[in-house]
Order: structure tokens, then C-alpha cells, then sequence
């Protein structure tokens, strides 16, 4: 299997011929569209190694997220950067490739954090390893975590290895009527305190806080904080998770309606641009760091208001603008993406387009 | 002559800085010889001193302008030789750019200058309840930059995670003295993460001006556990029965019978010394948590064959505990002239049979090894024990010492946990890495210098010099990079 990826990349890159890398095609929809002929990872499955007590998993790329989060809940471990699968069959490359993180993320880290090591072939069909199945290891630069993000364009993953944790004995949420400055305030207010926190939301008025950790340390920060306590929060956080909430995919067909993602600063107050906005068109989430805006106004407008507030724009659902799905890089930015890309794929075979339009 | 004494270059430099801010002279340069690392000298060409951030920039170009190399050091305290002295390069210091420029208790973030100490971030944080994770054994005279650089770890790794999971932006400059503003301050940014390529390059890619780390909340509360074994492979198994209790530490350390004896002796912090290995596991967070997982680990180590095991019932006696475990290392100082610290890593059931190879190769080598070992993730610090002032001793401390890395590698681990490449492991990273991915690394320095003119021969070696030490180095008969000529 691995044999027939090398070739394929070879043969692609004699022939300056583009490949599309995809997993489930679970993310299609994220990033620019590229073009050329499909290479699948979807063969490349298996968990290859696990040990609970090393607290680090290897799997094939292809392998399914589901597989792998049932395998570690049988030991009561987790992925606990809880990733998005969204509608379909979401493997463990593309979790990598793309880079996307759930609800647990400000308190526990993102899936960058959790990757240890990778098996990738680049694009003239080398296969490489970077980084091991060790949870400290300074050898040699970092590229394991360059991949991550990078949505294919610097390699095909065909192995990760990451930190896994146990999963929280107890978890329970809560939910409080707040306003969007208040709620914001909450979060980060709370995010200072020696809180077990482990993931914050705030739509409509209503800010959820979900607690995990042993049954007296939730009980105890319940106790202090108050709210009212939210049932079935499980498919709650799921659904917030996978975007599967229908906030994320009422846009009518007919409007310039986009479902943006605006990574500011945590702490920032509500933003100018989402004044604008009907009551129950942005959704919070992350501590106050991630403001999805569903809003027809013009990229610039909305990336300017990111970058004001320290942060960035991402087209998540929705026809791209001109300037592409994410927001430009700076000149000497733009030149150091490009040497990588030349670097690890020198033809520019794979995933071309898929990040920045220039490569 | 080399650039670097060339009057043109030297009057450039003289009308950029201040004349205090460049030291010429040999009584001037020679304190910074070394880094922290003192087995490896260097006597610097050319030291700067910049104190701000455009006095930085202004140095790279005129060095980029004249090809001149530049090696750039923090506090020096670095164990692995990233910050020593190149022939024919400026050494840019950059301890005095020390500023704290903004602490955000709200955002929990700190604006700080490379400068800044590593304890000294939480020093300021105090004051808002909060703190910088990552500690190294060094925090009180280290600094942030080098931190970023070496991606410094501490004793608080497996649960707090390293540097790289605590910084959220960086200020650097390229060779050609161009800005780059890697990440954000939010929790991601767009691109690549050039970010986590940056934390650990030591000083390959770029230079630091201005780093934004993360604050944390000061835990309600911090409990120590102390536990004796009469066997280090017991003691080894009883790390991973916590972990798989589902309780993660926020230290777990564990010394080997030699170290015991050396802290014991010299901080008298009432270990037990009828035992082979000692573990120390911390717990901290919010109280009621605190009071379960020591329940849990109490449990765990008894059910793991613990012959003692001591709770600190006390702040002072918490402190008591710890104050053995972080003076092992001048602890073990005073038992030999000299001593070589290793930073290997090992995937942790490998234990048992990895000090068992150091305890054979010690009695091969004829040098005592002391273990102090990060338990939690699996880093190991052996300490060989020798003495410099007898011929040869310092070779074979070195030789028995790159062994150990050599066996890390093999038991599916990594050449350095903590430490950094340096110069000093940079024969190692051939065991570590084949000739693909030596490569690439290359490829990644040459994206940001290609005039190789950041830290010359650190970090990555060359493949010609793995070709010529992998040949004093066949292993099961087999040259570690055939493919590649021999000079």
C-alpha cells in the first residue's frame, strides 16, 4: 500500500501532474478548491501502536477517528484536543492536515500540541519520519507540527503518533443568561481562576460552561459558580463540535451569507463588526478566542476587524472571496511559505491552491 | 582576512551601537566562552551587547551585508554547547534586552523581551494569581529567549507541556534583518505553524525580539508523594500504574541509589537510603482534586511495591522532598571532579533494560553514572561521573555518554528530551536521523538562511560528517548512510 503512495507521488512528480490529497472527504468544504487526479489514504488504516500507560498512540492516517477514540475509551483515554469529525468519516490524517481542534482546545491545547510524530511522503515521493512516540524530544527541527495546518500542501501523511490523556471522570455544564459582553468577561475571568473548565460556548443570550475533572473538583466549582445545569450536554458539545447545530447551516442559498471564523484575542469585547449582525448570528466559543459570525459583509471588512483585535479571518463555509479562504500573509511570511513548499514539494503536485492561492 | 576584523565592518558596527555595547578585547570576550555547557571553549571573536530591538536588526543586516556569522546567546546557561563561540562570527547577547513590556491579566498573556528571566515572568505574574508553566532546572538565571530557542521543558512537562505549548507569538528577525510576526494573539494563525518550527531551532532560523507567552492560573494547591523501591524496575512500573490510574502528575521524578545518596548527603533531606530508586509524584489544582488523586496515587504505589511512602503533610515539608531532587545534580557534583549530563528520552517501559545497559557500560568504561530521570515523560539524565584532570578521562566520559544517546535512539527514544543538539550531540542526530531527513532539515534552515550564516555547524550536522563518524560507528555491520561518498 505504502509502496503504491510512493510510486503514484513519484509518477505525479515526473509528470508535473496535481494530486488532491483526501481522507474521508469529511473537510472538502475547507480551504480553496484545488484541482487534479484524487490520491486516497483511506486504505491506510490500523492502529499500529498503542501503550495507555506511555499516554501515545501510532495510527495509520487512513484509520477513522471513530476507531481510534472507541480504542482509547475502552482504557478511559481521549483525544482531548476533541476533534471535529463534522459529517462524515473523519480520519486521523486530515485531522492532522487540517489542523482544526473542538470545544476542549483553550484548556487542554489543539491538536498541534498532541502530535509527536509523523510518517509522511513528500513531493518527489520521499518517504520521511520526523519527531518519535517520545513525549519530549527537542532532535532536529520541528516538522511533525509544521504538517499540521498545512493542509497536504507540504507532504501526505501515512503515520502519526500522538499524546493521548484520560478522559475526566466527571463532567457536567452548566448554562447562564448573559449578554455577549458579560459572557465574554465570564469566560476570561474564569480562565484565570484555578477552575476545572474544559470548554466555554455563548449563543443567543446563553453562555455554556462545561467542568471536567474528579467528581469533588466539579461539584466543588459548580458549587461556586452557579448556572443552571444543562441536560444531555454530551450531544450539546458534540453538535457544537461537528457543526451540525443548525447555526452553522441555515444560510439560505440565495444571500451573500458566509459562515466566517474570527480568531481574536480572548479577551476582546464584542466586535463592531457583530453589532451588525441579527442577535443569533454569532456564536462564541474557545474562552472568548473564536467568534464564528455568519455575515454577508465584504472579507476585508471582517479581516480588518480580526487583525485589530490580534487575530485572523477564516471563510469556513461559503463561496471564497478573491483573497482567498484565509487571510493573506504578510510579504516575508508569504516568501517563507513558499521556500518551505519549494523545499518539501518542489513541483508544487500536492494539494496545490488548497492554502494560499500562490502555492 | 575574515570579515569579522575587517575596519570596514568593525566601524559599521562602532556607529550602530554605543562602545560599551561591543567588547573586542580578549579579557572582555572571554566570559562568554562558554555556555552553560563548560567543556566546550571558545574564545568569541567579536561580542555585542544590542539593548533594543532596532539595535538587533541593524547588527543582522550589517553581518548579512558582510557575511559575517552571528550566534546568538540568552543567559548562556544552556547545557548542550547551542550558544558557543564560532570562529570568525559576532556573538550577539541578547541579556539586555530584559524588559517585561505588558502583562494582560485578563487575556493571561506577558509581552517579554528575550532577555527576560524564565522566573522572573512568573515573579510579575504573581501579582494576578497567575504564572508561566514551564520550568526549567535553571529558571532563576535562564531566560526566555534561549527558552524558545532549546524549547526548554522542566519537571512540569507531562502535565503543563513544554515551551512550544506555552507561547502564543514571536517577534524575530531573518539574517537579512526582516521582521517576522509568527503567531498571534489568539490561538492559532493563519499558514504554516512557524511558530512550533521556530520553538527549538537554537538560534538556526532566526532571532527573537520579543516573545508572547501564556499565563496560567497558580494551582489552589500543590501535594507531594515520596516513594522508596528496592528495585528501579518496580519503581519504573509504578510511573506508568499512575498514569493508567488516570491520574497525570505535575511532576513525577525518580533518582536512581547513587543520586539518593549524593542529594541525601548534601541537602539532608531525610530520604530513605536503604532503597534502589525513589519516586517523587506531585499533584496540584484545585483542592477536592488534590485530596482524590493522592488518594489515588498513594493507592497505586502501595499496590506497585513500595516499601515506603511518605505524603508531605506540609508547605516545608513539600519543600523538603523536592529541595533532594533539585540539588541532585551539584549534589552529584561533589562525588567526582567532573560530571557529563545526558538528556536522552526513552519510551518509559523501556527503563529497566536501559539502566540496566548504562549500569554494564559503567562498569565497561570504568566511570559511576548517577540517574536522575523526568519520570512522567520518560527523559533521563544520566550523570557520568569523571575527572578532566586525568588524561583521557574526558573522552571517555564523552564517548560513553554519546553510547547512552545511541541507546536511547535504539530503544525507540530521541538523542535529547530537553537539552538541545548543540554542538555537542550533533554526531548523535546521525544515529537519530537518516540522510532524507538530515536533508530536509537543511532545506528548512536554508528557507530562512540561505547563506548558513545563523549558529554555523550547530543543531544539523552536515552528511559528509555523519559519513565520517558513522564509519567509526558500524553498527550490526551495517554504515549508517552508505549512499554517501567517503572522504
Amino acid at each position: 500500500m505504502l509502496d503504491t503512495l510512493i510510486e503514484r507521488i513519484r509518477a505525479a512528480y515526473e509528470n508535473h501532474s496535481s494530486l488532491i490529497i483526501q481522507g474521508g472527504g469529511s473537510k472538502t468544504f475547507y480551504g480553496s478548491a484545488d484541482e487534479g487526479e484524487v490520491l486516497s489514504a483511506r486504505m491506510l488504516t490500523g492502529v499500529v501502536d498503542y501503550q495507555p500507560k506511555e499516554l501515545v498512540l501510532t495510527a495509520r492516517a487512513g484509520t477513522p477517528l471513530m476507531a481510534i477514540e472507541t480504542l482509547l475509551a475502552e482504557q478511559n483515554q481521549m483525544l482531548a484536543f476533541e476533534p471535529p469529525h463534522f459529517a462524515g468519516p473523519a480520519t486521523l490524517g486530515g485531522c492532522i492536515a487540517a489542523g482544526l481542534s473542538g470545544p476542549r482546545r483553550p484548556y487542554v491545547g489543539a491538536v498541534r500540541d498532541f502530535v509527536l510524530g509523523v510518517r509522511m511522503i513528500d513531493g518527489t515521493g520521499q518517504p520521511l519520519r520526523f519527531g518519535g512516540q517520545v513525549i519530549k524530544n527537542v532532535a532536529g527541527y520541528d516538522v511533525s507540527r509544521l504538517m499540521v495546518g498545512a493542509l497536504g500542501t507540504l507532504g501526505f501523511l501515512t503515520e502519526v503518533s500522538l499524546k493521548v490523556l484520560p478522559k475526566p471522570v466527571t463532567e457536567v455544564s452548566l448554562q447562564f443568561e448573559l449578554d455577549e459582553a458579560a459572557a465574554i468577561l465570564k469566560m476570561n475571568q474564569w480562565a484565570g481562576q484555578p477552575l476545572p473548565l474544559s470548554a466555554t460556548s455563548w449563543h443567543a443570550g446563553l453562555l455554556t460552561v462545561r467542568l471536567s475533572g474528579a467528581a469533588s473538583a466539579v461539584q466543588a466549582a459548580q458549587a461556586r459558580i452557579g448556572g443552571e445545569t444543562l441536560k444531555d450536554a454530551s450531544a450539546f458539545w458534540q453538535r457544537l463540535r461537528d457543526q451540525t447545530t443548525p447555526f452553522f447551516n441555515k444560510r439560505p442559498s440565495t444571500s451573500n451569507q458566509r459562515l466566517w471564523r474570527l480568531a481574536v484575542n480572548p479577551a476582546t469585547p464584542p466586535l463592531a463588526v457583530s453589532n451588525r449582525l441579527a442577535g443569533d448570528a454569532q456564536w462564541i466559543e474557545w474562552g472568548g478566542a473564536v467568534r464564528w459570525l455568519i455575515s454577508d459583509q465584504p472579507a476585508a471588512t471582517l479581516r480588518e476587524a480580526a487583525k485589530t483585535a490580534g487575530g485572523h479571518a477564516t471563510l469556513f463555509r461559503g463561496d471564497a472571496p478573491v483573497d482567498g479562504v484565509f487571510t493573506p500573509l504578510t510579504p516575508a511570511l508569504l516568501m517563507l511559505h513558499r521556500n518551505l513548499k519549494q523545499r518539501f514539494d518542489p513541483k508544487g503536485i500536492l494539494n496545490h491552491g488548497r492554502l494560499y492561492p500562490e502555492f | 582576512m575574515n570579515a569579522v576584523h575587517s575596519p570596514a565592518f568593525l566601524n559599521a558596527l562602532r556607529s550602530l551601537l554605543p562602545a560599551e555595547s561591543l567588547l573586542t578585547a580578549p579579557e572582555d570576550t572571554r566570559p562568554f566562552e562558554s555556555d552553560g555547557l563548560a567543556a566546550y571553549r571558545n574564545t568569541p571573536d567579536l561580542v555585542v551587547l544590542p539593548d533594543s530591538e532596532a539595535q538587533v536588526a541593524a547588527i543582522l543586516r550589517l553581518c548579512h551585508a558582510h557575511q559575517v556569522a552571528v550566534v546568538t546567546r540568552g543567559a548562556g546557561t544552556g547545557l548542550a554547547a547551542g550558544a558557543l563561540p564560532v570562529d570568525g562570527a559576532v556573538l550577539l547577547v541578547l541579556a539586555r534586552l530584559n524588559q517585561i513590556k505588558n502583562i494582560d491579566p485578563l487575556a493571561r498573556t506577558a509581552v517579554v523581551q528575550p532577555g527576560v528571566r524564565n522566573l522572573a515572568i512568573s515573579e510579575a505574574a504573581a501579582a494576578y494569581n497567575l504564572y508561566y508553566a514551564p520550568d526549567p532546572s535553571s529558571q532563576i538565571a535562564c531566560s526566555i529567549g534561549g527558552n524558545v530557542a532549546e524549547n526548554s521543558g522542566g519537571v512540569h512537562c507531562l502535565k503543563y507541556g513544554l515551551t512550544v505549548h506555552n507561547i502564543l507569538k514571536l517577534r524575530a528577525w531573518t539574517i537579512a534583518g526582516e521582521l517576522l510576526e509568527i503567531g498571534s494573539d489568539t490561538l492559532d494563525s493563519a499558514g504554516y505553524d512557524l511558530l512550533a518550527l521556530l520553538t527549538g531551532s537554537e538560534g538556526m532560523l532566526a532571532v527573537i525580539t520579543e516573545v508572547t507567552v501564556k499565563l496560567l492560573p497558580r494551582p489552589q494547591r500543590a501535594q507531594v508523594v515520596l516513594a522508596a523501591f528496592d528495585d528501579v524496575a518496580k519503581a519504573g512500573a509504578a510511573v506508568g500504574n499512575i498514569i493508567a490510574a488516570g491520574v497525570i502528575p505535575a511532576g513525577l521524578e525518580m533518582m536512581d541509589r547513587l543520586a539518593i545518596r549524593a542529594a541525601e548527603d548534601f541537602v539532608h533531606a531525610g530520604y530513605p537510603l536503604d532503597c534502589e530508586a525513589i519516586l517523587l509524584c506531585e499533584v496540584d489544582g484545585v483542592n477536592e482534586e488534590v485530596s482524590d488523586d493522592i488518594f489515588t496515587v498513594h493507592e497505586v504505589l502501595a499496590a506497585s511495591g513500595a516499601t515506603e511512602i511518605r505524603t508531605a503533610d506540609s508547605e516545608e515539608q513539600r519543600l523538603k522532598f523536592w529541595a533532594g531532587r533539585k540539588a541532585a545534580f551539584p549534589a552529584v557534583g561533589r562525588l567526582a571532579p567532573d560530571y557529563y549530563c545526558m538528556d536522552g528520552t526513552i519510551p518509559r517501559a523501556q527503563l529497566p533494560h536501559v539502566l540496566k545497559r548504562i549500569s554494564e557500560m559503567s562498569a565497561e568504561y570504568g566511570l559511576a553514572v548517577a540517574n536522575v530521570f523526568h519520570a512522567g515523560d520518560g527523559n533521563l539524565h544520566p550523570l557520568i561521573l569523571f575527572d578532566a584532570n586525568q588524561p583521557g578521562e574526558l573522552h571517555k566520559a564523552e564517548d560513553f555518554g554519546g553510547k547512552i544517546l545511541e541507546l536511547c535512539v535504539e530503544v525507540g527514544g530521541t538523542i535529547t528530551g530537553e537539552h538541545g543538539v548543540g554542538l555537542e550531540k550533533i554526531n548523535q542526530m546521525c544515529a537519530q536521523f537518516a540522510a532524507p531527513e538530515l536533508t530536509r532539515f537543511h532545506d528548512v534552515k536554508a528557507a530562512f538562511d540561505p547563506d548558513k550564516l545563523l549558529n554555523p555547524g550547530k543543531a544539523v550536522p552536515e552528511l559528509h560528517r555523519c559519513a565520517e563518524w558513522g564509519a567509526m560507528h558500524i553498527h550490526g555491520g551495517q554504515l549508517p548512510h552508505p549512499e554517501l561518498p567517503r572522504f
